[in-house]
């Protein structure tokens, strides 16, 4: 755990107002691993007062990539970023996707935003591993496909690709996710994440979800972002230091 | 000339003002990644109670202008297991250890104390009664008078170590709180702990958190704690700890001036938990350009 403070070297923006922050620190990006994130200070002004929490978008030699839409006052700060300014960065924080293990193709299932974490996924399974991507929206304007490969696209609208959502066309493609040893990498909308974990309950599917909260700190101590264990009803993880990625079965999302 | 930046809080020396609050540096481990607790005052332990507590479900914290709101509910490992898991790390290092005890009973505070009392590494207790995020306990006492003197004289009369009240802001004269500890043998109190607030999301109608009310800290409560030190200190002849959206060590010195003979740093160690020596930097540079020759000398010198 470092805090940096990083030059950014650009900021792109893609269509419907993704942003993707291109971020110089050696230090971070020869550390962070796919599914970690890093807690930035967008400004030293006391509003908005708190880091906003980012997952590793990719990396790339000494640079490291976050991507957002304007959310709120912090992103809209950061989407005013560039060349030259610098970002207060604490990092990488929590713990990652877990690339080994007993795999030879992994899915990718990400709605929305949730594909933020998958690019650097995705360049880091490489070559071994064949990757499938269901990326889901609810229309057209809210699919990114940044950073994917062999993509399915869902929308709630139809608007693009299969009309209905990831989990459905997941349920679709059941003999690809049944042809071979599956691993499932999963991010998007508690509401998805939800929908995913009884999918793949039923159908005995390995799954690592990248889960969200809201939280303070990034690292345990404010406590902040609980999420309660599938095991123990006493127990609750944090998602900063137990998580983000959880085994989908572990918890209650 | 070298400022003598030691304190003195009742019984209690410390090197230097600058303390950690409890509840956000945890058992110390994770800030100690960040700052070096052997150069600052003291921390102040995440608070505990007789059993763990899992604390409230999700949303608890919210963002607000210049604060942030917090609904932890007092997820806590209970005292058993912070005296096998957490004093070892604890005992390391050269610097106050506080421990903050939180209870739904005033016989709960008075076991709670019984059992940790024994430790040596613990240098104090300080007594929540003012936590607003738990149903039974915190501001059910926090706001009678006669409950937190009570409390303070329980808990006074099962230990050696010194005792600091943590007082609630959420009342009318804090400095009758102030009274009732000094009356019941309390060595201090600390104020504030945070104010309750409340947070709507517009578009569902739901409180944005899931135990609807929070307390409020961060620098958006700073004039409040700094009116509350004050106010006790005019009237209360009780050592005082200052705690409340300190950012800088421009604020250390104002609750100093207005009559704390310390300071927790609380919000900014989620911010910056490096924040703490930083500060201290800055708070000797200061004491340095005013030819200071003790820190503790600026402990109430407002001119009114």
């Amino acid at each position: 755990m470092l805090i940096v403070n990083a030059p950014v070297e650009k900021n792109i923006e893609l269509d419907n107002q993704i942003y993707l922050l291109k971020i110089h620190s050696p230090e971070i990006a020869g550390k962070i691993k796919p599914g970690e994130f890093l807690n930035i200070r967008v400004s030293e002004a006391v509003h908005p007062l708190l880091r906003r929490p980012f997952s590793v978008c990719d990396v790339e030699g000494d640079y490291f990539y976050i991507m957002f839409n304007i959310y709120g006052e912090g992103t809209r700060i950061l989407s005013q970023k560039h060349g030259g300014d610098t970002v207060d960065v604490l990092g990488p924080l929590g713990k990652g996707f877990n690339l080994k293990g007993d795999f030879d193709t992994a899915i990718i299932a990400a709605g929305g935003l949730g594909v933020a974490p998958f690019p650097y996924l995705i360049r880091k399974l490489g070559e071994q591993k064949e990757v499938h991507c269901f990326i889901g929206g609810r229309t057209h304007k809210d699919v990114i496909l940044h950073g994917m490969k062999n993509i399915f696209i869902a929308t709630d609208d139809g608007s693009l690709g299969y009309k209905g959502n990831v989990i459905q066309l997941l349920n679709k493609n059941l003999d690809l996710l049944k042809s071979s040893k599956v691993k499932i990498f999963a991010c998007g909308p508690n509401a998805m994440l939800r929908a995913l974990k009884e999918f793949t309950m039923k159908h005995k599917l390995n799954c690592e979800a990248s889960t969200e909260c809201a939280m303070a700190c990034g690292f345990g101590i404010c406590q902040g972002c609980p999420i309660e264990s599938s095991h123990d009803p006493q127990k609750y993880f944090l998602v900063c230091k137990d998580g983000p990625v959880f085994n989908i079965a572990d918890v209650n999302i | 000339m070298k400022t003598d930046l030691s304190v003195t809080v009742g019984p209690l020396k410390f090197r230097n003002p600058i303390l950690l609050a409890s509840g956000t540096v945890g058992y110390g481990n994770e800030i100690a990644q960040f700052t070096d607790l052997n150069k600052i005052g003291g921390i102040v332990t995440k608070s505990l109670s007789l059993k763990p507590r899992k604390g409230n479900p999700p949303q608890r914290i919210v963002e607000t202008p210049a604060g942030m709101l917090n609904a932890i509910g007092l997820q806590n490992v209970g005292v058993e297991e912070f005296l096998k898991e957490k004093i070892p790390f604890l005992k390391k290092f050269d610097t106050k250890i506080i421990c903050n005890i939180a209870a739904s009973s005033i016989e709960e505070y008075v076991e709670c104390t019984k059992i940790l009392t024994g430790e040596d590494t613990i240098d104090a207790f300080e007594i929540n009664v003012s936590c607003p995020n738990v149903k039974e306990g915190g501001l059910q006492f926090g706001n009678d008078v006669k409950a937190v003197g009570k409390i303070t004289g329980k808990v006074k009369a099962v230990t050696k170590k010194p005792v600091i009240i943590k007082l609630s802001p959420n009342v009318s004269y804090i400095s009758e709180f102030a009274k009732a500890v000094k009356e019941e043998g309390g060595d201090a109190v600390s104020a504030i702990n945070t104010l309750v607030g409340t947070s709507f999301n517009i578009f569902t109608k739901k409180p944005k958190l899931q135990n609807v009310n929070g307390g409020l800290s961060g620098p958006a409560i700073r004039p409040v704690a700094v009116a509350k030190v004050l106010e006790i200190h005019r009237n209360v002849d009780i050592p005082v700890i200052g705690i409340g959206g300190i950012m800088d060590w421009k604020d250390v010195i104002e609750f100093m001036i207005a009559g704390a003979s310390a300071v927790q740093l609380g919000t900014i160690n989620f911010i910056d938990p490096s924040a703490s020596l930083k500060i201290l930097k800055d708070v000797e540079d200061y004491c340095c350009k005013m030819g200071l020759e003790k820190l503790s000398q600026m402990t109430g010198s407002y001119i009114i």
